[in-house]
């Protein structure tokens, strides 16, 4: 951690970049710090307790500036930059990546390659909460499961952190925002509510990372995240990807194959 | 609905302009008969055909859904039926996730000489959604539209 700390205020010294992102210590858990000189960069941390995806705002123009920046990033983080380098949203000059591995070594990243290579080493398994919940959902019943989906979906109230939890979320122009057509009523109600999760899981298709931070977001605790989840994982055998490592050849649903599976069309 | 009625499903037909359309066409100029069930919506490209138009025809009271287009390599666009079908594999995983019948949403191919392929298409849809019944399912969630009902005012 210290290693950290003054890699971050050596870089931010220097003018290799001029801002790190970064964890500090927060009221009940780390929260995301901005450091744009060596004395704040003193208060970085990076331990387990570290869970928000920082690549979120990677995207922001108007937290970043044109400069080049640095983030600390978890493996979850990692796997969201390279689904963001494969959009084309980043670009490697810009970006400096500080992460500290397991046995506490610090390592730098710049290329996709690179950090390709170094999370390939770790599996994306289903965490004890996730795997919970999903096997419950999957010994469902369909009609068990709609009404399941409708009593968590209830207390959806459409603030929308899920969407702004979400790194890959980074549309200017949301559909929820276009009004003509009305998509989707921006009002909470039982089928606005499900047409929004179902609308979001649709667009994530083939992007997720599942790091779940969407439902970590989630101010009602809906299990939000599983829905994009357990579709990343259908849907890996089908399109024939690695759930969260992204490729550069293209996302799922811009690309196709000429033997898709068709059994179910008549 | 009194016990001796059949139940008539709505049904509404999502199909592409340059193969299912024109194909719904042959059935009618070749005088084959078929169900009278079914509403078609004739689009540019199955690739056009987005989910959320789906679930819109749900939450308007379709109890099934038909979506057809060109066969694969016949598209006129080249890659929109491909880049459709892909889509459909990722939609019906997730509507089964969320617990919405995915035996109501029958996707197909209907090129534009099959009209008797058409014809069937109509017929073993219509039988199928009679068979399952209203979607009274979705129906219930989506009442609310119907009457209007905003800030729990009607």
């Amino acid at each position: 951690m210290e290693k950290l700390r003054e890699r971050a205020a050596a870089i931010l010294a220097d003018g290799t970049v001029s801002l790190v992102i970064g964890y500090e210590e927060g009221t009940k858990r780390p929260r995301p710090l901005f450091c744009h000189d060596g004395e704040s960069a003193r208060k970085l941390i990076f331990d387990s307790r570290c869970f928000h995806n920082l690549a979120v705002y990677l995207t922001k123009k108007e937290l970043v500036g044109n400069g080049r920046f640095a983030v600390t990033a978890t493996i979850s983080t990692l796997r969201s930059i390279m689904q963001l380098y494969v959009e084309n949203q980043l670009s490697e000059d810009k970006l400096l990546i500080l992460t500290v591995d397991l046995s506490g070594t610090l390592r730098e990243f710049v290329t996709f390659d690179e950090i390709s290579a170094y999370v390939e080493q770790f599996e994306l398994k289903r965490s004890e909460r996730e795997q919970a919940i999903l096997t419950r959902i999957e010994g469902m019943t369909r009609e068990e499961r709609w009404n399941f989906w409708q009593e968590e979906m209830s207390h959806c109230f459409k603030c929308y952190a899920c969407r702004s939890a979400c790194p890959l979320c980074y549309c200017t122009k949301c559909v929820v925002e276009v009004n003509r057509p009305q998509w989707i009523n921006p009002w909470p109600a039982p089928v606005a509510n499900m047409e929004w999760h179902i609308n979001r899981a649709m667009h994530m298709v083939g992007r997720c990372t599942a790091c779940g931070a969407c439902g970590d977001a989630c101010p009602v605790g809906i299990p939000i995240d599983l829905i994009t989840r357990k579709m990343m994982e259908d849907m890996a055998p089908e399109f024939g990807y690695i759930p969260g490592l992204p490729v550069k050849k293209g996302n799922a649903l811009s690309t196709w194959k000429l033997d898709d599976r068709e059994q179910f069309i008549r | 609905m009194s016990s001796e009625e059949i139940f008539e499903p709505k049904i509404v037909a999502f199909v592409c302009n340059w193969c299912t359309y024109a194909g719904a066409d042959l059935t009618g100029t070749s005088r084959l008969k078929y169900a009278t069930n079914v509403k078609i919506v004739r689009f540019p490209c199955t690739g056009r055909i987005d989910f959320l138009l789906l679930l819109k025809s749900f939450a308007q009271g379709a109890d099934g859904i038909i979506v057809s287009g060109c066969h694969p390599n016949d598209c006129h666009y080249t890659s929109g039926n491909f880049h459709a079908r892909r889509r459909w594999i990722a939609f019906r995983s997730i509507l089964d996730m969320m617990g919405v019948d995915v035996r109501r949403v029958q996707y197909s191919w209907v090129s534009a000489a099959e009209g008797s392929k058409w014809a069937d298409l109509v017929n073993n849809t219509v039988a199928d959604i009679r068979a399952l019944g209203p979607y009274t399912d979705y129906q219930k969630v989506a009442d609310y539209l119907e009457k209007e009902v905003q800030d729990g005012e009607a």
